[in-house]
This record gives C-alpha cells, structure tokens and sequence, in this order.
C-alpha cells in the first residue's frame, strides 16, 4: 500500500511531507495561478505538513501546520497538493 | 549631501499580520489599526517621522503581501508603492522590510523578491519579544552577511529598537546604491527556487525554538473543534449582545440621568423662548438621546477589539467558512462582514483582500446589511420602549434575545441575499479560501483601552459633527411658521417639518409610520443613529410642556407595537446612511452598482417593515 496521498484525502492528525505541488485537474490558468499561490504560502515540495482540524460540514475547511505555520484552506484546493504520509 | 537632505521616503512592507502598522505607529505616533489576523490594512497610509538631528522622513504603512505578484487590490496597492507605479511617484528611497522573527521562511523569500527591486533595503525582525520568549537563536551576522542588507530587531508594540531602526534606514538612504529593478512577476519554478534558497537560509542561520509555542495548538484545539468551536463561536456572539443589553444599563441611566439634569438647569436659567427652545428641545434632547449610547457602543467594541487582538477572527472565519461557501460568498469575505458589525465603512474597505472582482462586488453589496453600531440607538430605543425587560428560560433577557434576533437577522438576510446574487447574476467556479490562522495573543490591557478611548472620540465627534447640525436644522424646520392664531393642533403641525411629513405620509402610511417617523428618516440619511436624535428632537418640540425627557417613553405612549416593530425591520434593510454610499461609490468604482445596492436595500427595507407591519396587527399589535 503506498502512502502517498492528495492532501484533500488526509485525516486529523495525518502527518507527513509534500511531494507535489499543482498536477491537478482544475481549469488551466486557474490551475497555473493556484499552483503559485500555494507556493508563495509556504506548500513547496519537503515542507513538513500537519492536518490539525477540520470543519464540522463534510469535514472542511482544513487546518494544515505548515513547517512552522498554521494555514486553513480548503479540501478543494488541497486536492492540488500530494504528500507523503509518515508511517504510524 | 543632498539626498540627505532631502527627505527620505521609506516604505514598510512584509508578510501580513508581521507588525508593519505597530511598527508604523510606534515610528510616526499615529493610531492606525493593528489587530491579530491578516488583511488589517488594506489601504496605504504616510506619516512623517522626525528623525535625529530635525531631519524628517516619510513613511508609507502598506497592506501586507507574501509577494509582489498582486492579486488582490490590496496587495495591488502593495506592489504599485513599492515598484514606484503610480502617476507621480518614485519607488521609495529606503524599503523596510517588516518581519515576523518567529515566522521567518515566506519572508526570506518575500526578500529576495525585494531586493531585485533595487532599491535600498533594512530588514526589521520584529516580535523579538517573542522570538526571545521561545528561546529562537538567530544568527544576526550571518543572515547580516547572507541577505547584504542591515538588520535591527524590534519590538514594536514596546516602541523597541525604533531609533536604531531610524539609524539604520538614515544610513542606508545616504549610502547605499541605487540599481534599476530587474523584478519580474516569478512563475512557479522562480518560486520553487526561490524557496529553497529561503529554507536553505533558514537552515544556516536560524535554530528552531528552544521553547515552541504550545499554547496555540492547545487552544486551537477547542476553538477550532468541529461541535464544541462552533458552539463556543454562537455562544459568545450571544452573550456579546446580552452584554451590550445588561452592562451598559446602569451607565446609560446615569447618562440620561444627567442629560435630563443639563435640560432642566438650562431650562430655569434661561427664559422662555426661542433660545431655550432650541438648546433644550433641539440640541440637549437630539444629541442627548443619541449620547445615552455611548457605553452599549463600547461594550460591543471591547468584545470586537479583544477578539481581534486575542487572534480568534481567522477562527471564526475557519469556522463559518462552510456556511459562507454554502451562500456562494468568499472564504476571504468573513472579516469584511464581521468587521460590519462596528461599521459598514471599515467593512467595505476591507473587501480589498479578495482577489475575485465579483466576489469583491458580492462582498460589498451586502456588507452594509450587517448590523453595524449606528443601529445600536435605534434598536435600544425602540426595544426599551416596547419590549419588556424579563427574563425567559432563566438566564436570557428577553430584551437581549430580541437584539440577538435583529442581528441573526441581518446576518441571514445578508447570506440570502448573497445567495440570489450567485444563482441569479454570476455562477462561476468556487474561488479558493487560503489564510493563516495567527498565534494566539494576549491582549494588551493598554491598547484596549485606548483604542476603546478612540472609539468614544469618534463617537463623540459624530455627534457634534453629524448629529448637532442635524437637529438644529430640524429644530429650525419644526419651529417655523408659527401656527396660526386660531390652531387647533399642536405648533409643530403647522411648521415646514410639519408640512413634509404630511406630504410623505401616505408613501410610509403603509408601513404603519407616523408623520413623525417620516421627519425623522430625511436627516438619518445622513447617518442611522440621527433618527433617534431627530425623534428626540421632534417629540421634544411637538410635547414641550410636559417632555419627560424620555424619548422611550414617549414612543411608548404614542406609536403602536405594529409600528415600532416595522421601524426595526425597516432599519434591518434601510441603506441610511451616506458615508457608506460614498465608499461603496469609490470602492467599486460604479454607480451604477451604488445605484443597484441604494434600490435593493430599500426594496427590502419597505417589503420587510410592510409584512412586519401587517402580521404585528393581524396578531393584535395594532
Ligand atoms: N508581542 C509583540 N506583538 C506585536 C509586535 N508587533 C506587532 N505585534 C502584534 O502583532 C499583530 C499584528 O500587528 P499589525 O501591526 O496589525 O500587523 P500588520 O503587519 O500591519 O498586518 P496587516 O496590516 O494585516 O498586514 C497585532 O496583534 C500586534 O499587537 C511585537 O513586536 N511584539
Ligand atoms: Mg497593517
């Protein structure tokens, strides 16, 4: 079983590192534009990330530590990032 | 020689919510708002600071970005100061590049980006009081030598570092060179290099905190907890409206006990006649009724101040997101609307941080729905006159629930509308929602109370600059013609105000206004809170013998319950008040959306006080 999942499909308590930013399927210059954002943000490939809540509907927004950073998004644009989970 | 004494035009930038405007304060003596969460300033701000020897410096507060790339008009404003954009302008002298010490790898990147600008830069690693707290071991000289540009550590909400940071900048404005900018918007694989080069600067001179802030992740985790966060989220906006209800009823006696004490003095000292009428029933009994609010508008500000400065907005935003996205809003649109709730003014402004011109639009269409403190007088008034003061299911006071209420409602009515906008007019993709959450903070006791003090100035001044005139105009109004001497109603029917109320009461009859009613809603265009002061002023004058002084209880004896409640469902919707057109106008920049928000907010404004009135009546409220 691989343990490399979308960031959009990581639970509470989920930990691990991004192997993957943008390589989605949203609109094209949508997509581009995301991609950098998420960069400037701080989700770059080897950032340590760590899914620390989640909203009560459908379990979104998410609250991601990022290196030394709290960020809330969206599972939608989580879809855009992949990590790599540690092992438990 | 000559650059140096010219002055030096320095321009404060960095990472939001990094303490550019502390900073900015602590350098110019200014009072611009600082709060803990990301988007505060949203519009460029100079001020002037003296350095040594006389000389002087101008400096330019600017919205917080994580890049030069603008997106968002705010960041716009950000980028266009910096790259020296606008009609007339040239980059500034000196960048002051504002950082966060404990939150150092965007910025590190955000420097790179700025020195291709070229133009001289000082780096101020700001919140040491905090770095040093966590035990955050920086290695000055090194990163000194790493970045080529000064470093100075600040703590700007102590006013530390300061003069050595001027030192720095004055240096740095007559020695270093200038180079022509070779900055370009970065693609993503820019980004991704620049990225690394950041971490890789993190890494050599930057060890992780010896003592790492825990107390964030624990609090988060009940505030931020899906059932328990939200209910905490409900159970504090509920108890913020009882508490402007209960708490400020003692102080607002007192105040009225006082006014109604100015009013009789005046009254013995000076003789019957046209100047007692004026200062007793025009100014003491208009601005007066309008004064007794000033503690409820405190109360409410000391719950929005601590809020903000605690770090909790971006939470209530995390919390509510679902809700918004579900009414087709921005994620990014929550602190605009919540910051309504003080004044549609700030609120409207603050849309800047949306990126999506439409949503940005939405945003601003239904920000002045929020219940913002100018309605505070006019729901008070109208619910201690007419709602009784018990209590229900044992803890809530009814009169507090009833508040609660009108709140919820202008909430709802606000995501409603947002709502019909989306599926009517614009149907485009889901924009994304992305913010950092900030680190808790405790408020600091002094600020609180002098940003609660700045409140009340401007409070106060509303009410000499808006409100005194105002009513002194309508005394005028509602004084003159003298009745005939045959009159059989009361002077005030006779007189100009008299003539335009009857004029335009069969429009409002409808609603189930008064003629009264209808005066005072032409001066309250110019703000809400100037309806109560024109009632106060107009049932002074029409009941001069026996005023009470009360204005609540004389609503009470004369309009019915059907009308009271359609003058509160009126001023849920009504758009009154011309300072928030104004933005509106500037912000969108389009009359015709003015235009479109002036004609729906009215539309509602009748539609809801027309039902309200009707319903009230056929339960017996008539
Ligand atoms: N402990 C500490 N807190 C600080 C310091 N400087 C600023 N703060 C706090 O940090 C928060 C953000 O400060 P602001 O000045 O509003 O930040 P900003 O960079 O102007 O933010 P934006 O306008 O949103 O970009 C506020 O809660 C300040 O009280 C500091 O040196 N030490
Ligand atoms: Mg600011």
């Amino acid at each position: 079983m691989t343990d490399i999942i979308k960031l959009s499909q990581a639970r509470r308590g989920d930990r691990g590192v991004i192997v993957e930013v943008g390589g989605h399927t949203h609109h094209q210059a949508n997509g581009v534009e995301l991609e950098r954002r998420l960069l400037e943000l701080g989700f770059v490939e080897g950032a340590r990330v760590e899914l620390l809540h989640e909203g009560l509907f459908g379990r979104d927004p998410i609250a991601i530590r990022v290196d030394d950073m709290r960020v809330a998004l969206r599972r939608h644009e989580a879809a855009s990032l992949t990590m790599k989970r540690d092992l438990a | 020689m000559d650059i140096a004494l010219k002055t030096a035009r320095i321009a404060l930038v960095g990472n939001p919510n990094s303490g550019k405007t502390a900073l900015f304060n602590a350098l110019t003596g200014a009072h611009q708002k600082v709060a803990n969460y990301a988007g505060v300033t949203v519009e460029r701000k100079e001020g002037v600071v003296r350095a040594a020897a006389g000389r002087s410096m101008s400096v330019l507060d600017l919205p917080g970005t994580y890049s030069l790339r603008a997106r968002s008009p705010d960041e716009e404003v950000t980028r266009d100061a910096v790259l020296g954009r606008l009609a007339g302008e040239t980059p500034p002298d000196v960048v002051v590049c504002v950082a966060d010490a404990t939150n150092l790898r965007l910025v590190l990147r955000l420097i790179l980006e700025l020195k291709a600008v070229g133009r001289p830069m000082v780096l101020a690693l700001n919140m040491y009081d905090i770095a040093q707290r966590q035990g955050l071991r920086i290695d000055l000289d090194g990163l000194r030598a790493e970045l080529g540009v000064p470093i100075v550590t600040t703590v700007a909400t102590r006013r530390r570092g300061v003069d050595d940071l001027i030192a720095a900048i004055e240096t740095q404005a007559e020695m270093a060179a200038l180079s022509d900018s070779r900055w370009r918007s970065p693609d993503a694989a820019e980004l991704r290099a620049a990225a690394r080069e950041a971490e890789r600067i993190m890494k050599a001179h930057v060890r992780p905190p010896e003592r790492p802030d825990t107390l964030t992740g624990k609090i988060d985790a009940v505030l931020l907890h899906p059932v328990a966060g939200l209910a905490i989220l409900l159970a504090l906006l509920f108890v913020m409206f009882q508490a402007v209800f209960s708490w400020a009823a003692p102080l607002m006696d007192g105040i009225e006990g006082g006014i109604g004490w100015l009013g009789g003095l005046v009254a013995a000292v000076l003789p019957d006649g046209l100047l007692q009428s004026l200062i007793v029933d025009g100014i003491i009994s208009g601005v007066g009724s309008v004064l007794v609010f000033l503690p409820q508008i405190l109360i409410l500000f000391l719950f929005i101040i601590a809020l903000e400065d605690f770090g909790y907005m971006a939470r209530a935003a995390f919390l509510m997101d679902k809700i918004m996205g579900g009414a087709g809003l921005h994620g990014r649109a929550f602190i605009p609307l919540l910051s309504s709730f003080a004044c549609a003014i700030p609120g409207v402004m603050a849309a800047r941080v949306i990126d999506s011109k439409r949503d940005r639009l939405t945003t601003i269409l239904v920000a002045p729905l929020m219940t913002c403190s100018a309605r505070i007088p006019v729901y008070t008034l109208i619910i201690a006159a007419f709602i009784p003061n018990e209590t229900v299911w044992g803890f809530a006071n009814l009169q507090g629930l009833v508040m609660f209420g009108l709140y919820a409602a202008g909430i709802v009515s606000a995501l409603l509308v947002s709502l019909v906008i989306r599926k009517v007019f614009w149907r485009g993709a889901v924009e994304p929602f992305m913010m950092e959450l900030p680190t808790y903070k405790v408020p600091d006791l002094k600020s609180v109370a002098f940003n609660l003090w700045l409140r009340a100035k401007i409070f106060l001044n509303r009410a000499g600059r808006i409100i005194l005139p105002a009513v002194t105009i309508l005394w005028v109004l509602a004084t003159f013609p003298y009745p005939p001497e045959n009159a059989t109603l009361p002077a005030i029917d006779y007189s100009f105000a008299g003539m335009i109320g009857r004029a335009l009461e069969p429009i409002f009859a409808p609603i189930g206004f008064n003629w009264q009613m209808v005066i005072a809603l032409i001066p309250g265009m110019a703000a809400r809170e100037v309806a109560v002061a024109a009632l106060g002023t107009t049932y002074a004058i029409a009941d001069a013998e026996n005023a009470t002084g009360l204005l609540a209880s004389t609503l009470a004896a004369q309009w019915s319950l059907a009308t009271a409640l359609s003058f509160l469902a009126w001023y849920i919707f009504a758009p009154q008040c011309v300072a928030t057109l104004g933005v509106v106008r500037r912000e969108t920049n389009s009359l015709k959306w003015t235009w479109i928000m002036i004609g729906y907010m009215f539309g509602l404004a009748y539609l809801a006080s027309f039902v309200t009135y009707h319903v009230a009546r056929a339960l017996g409220g008539g």
